[in-house]
């Protein structure tokens, strides 16, 4: 069983990563991108676990390790 | 007196803390392993700078996972003293010793150069020997040094006299101009609320003597050393 986790910057905690690929398109020509926001994603192969665990499984992948809930929201996806 | 300094794969500021800790002590610190998972009995443990497992993932987020790390946030927790430098400040958020994060840089640059900062908390472990306002100077280089913390987390910090130092000019003016890296509140170093740890982006130990270019980190040092006994 796979698992993608998508992790992206909470709304209200600064992103100049992304402030400066916005910056980067606008000098590309691409003017009308008025915001931008990186992040990342993670997947796993999470082996021989049922279907029943592991979304808490992966849930608690995320909240000790894969994201910082300081600042970082997480999306989980299980994939057969 | 004992002191411990962790280490991690890609700590490179360990041999300074522990030079500068030998230097204010008299004996050396012993060098702790992040594999070990006991921690020797110490009245001090050091979380050097450097780049922890490369900064994969996030800053000082696998470090903060390490066998050691369990130790060293329970002996935090009963009051052993901590100081945790740059990377070991990343850590300390990331375990939640800490509160808040270290985010990118805003200016997207590795900062590296002595900066001014000004002493705003109180804390006679840590900063006693300087006055409140006054202005020290230790050296900075890092690429995430961008302090971050919620509204609330903020006003409890700044309430509780939990900020420790703030990036500022030599004339103690602290502003944007005077912001390094877009830290909120230019904040550059905090206690925890028990005030036994401080977590700072700025390296006192790299400035302990006039041959390095300035002695607020032996000021900082002897202080800290002298407040265990």
């Amino acid at each position: 069983m796979k698992a993608r986790v998508t992790i992206s910057l909470k709304n209200g905690v600064l992103d100049p990563q992304g402030k400066a690929i916005e910056h980067a398109l606008h000098g590309l020509g691409f003017e009308g991108v008025n915001d931008v926001r990186q992040g990342k994603v993670i997947e796993l192969d999470l082996g021989d676990i049922s279907k029943e665990d592991a979304p808490a499984t992966v849930d608690k992948m995320c909240t000790q390790l894969l994201a910082n809930t300081v600042i970082e929201n997480y999306a989980i996806e299980l994939l057969d | 007196m004992k002191a411990a300094v962790i280490v991690f794969p890609g700590s490179n500021c360990d041999r300074d803390m522990k030079v500068a800790i030998e230097q204010s002590m008299g004996s050396a610190p012993e060098m702790v392993w992040h594999g070990d998972s006991e921690l020797p009995d110490t009245d001090l443990i050091a979380i050097p700078g450097g780049f922890s497992y490369g900064d994969y993932l996030r800053c000082g987020a696998i470090a903060g996972n390490s066998p050691i790390m369990r130790e060293v946030v329970k002996k935090a927790a009963d009051g052993v003293p901590v100081l945790a430098v740059c990377n070991g400040f990343q850590v300390a958020t990331e375990t939640g010793m800490l509160p808040g994060a270290l985010l990118r840089n805003a200016n997207q640059k590795f900062i590296c150069k002595d900066v001014d900062l000004q002493v705003v908390g109180r804390n006679e472990r840590f900063v006693g020997a300087f006055e409140t306002g006054q202005i020290v100077r230790f050296p900075v280089a890092h690429h995430d040094g961008n302090f971050f913390a919620d509204e609330e987390t903020l006003a409890r910090l700044e309430g509780e006299g939990q900020v420790a130092f703030r990036y500022s000019d030599s004339d103690g003016n602290v502003s944007d101009e005077t912001n390094i890296n877009g830290s909120c509140n230019n904040i550059a170093g905090i206690y925890n609320e028990a005030g036994n740890i401080l977590g700072l982006m700025p390296h006192p130990e790299r400035l302990i003597s006039e041959q390095l270019g300035g002695t607020d980190g032996k000021i900082f040092f002897d202080n800290l050393i002298n407040s265990l006994s």
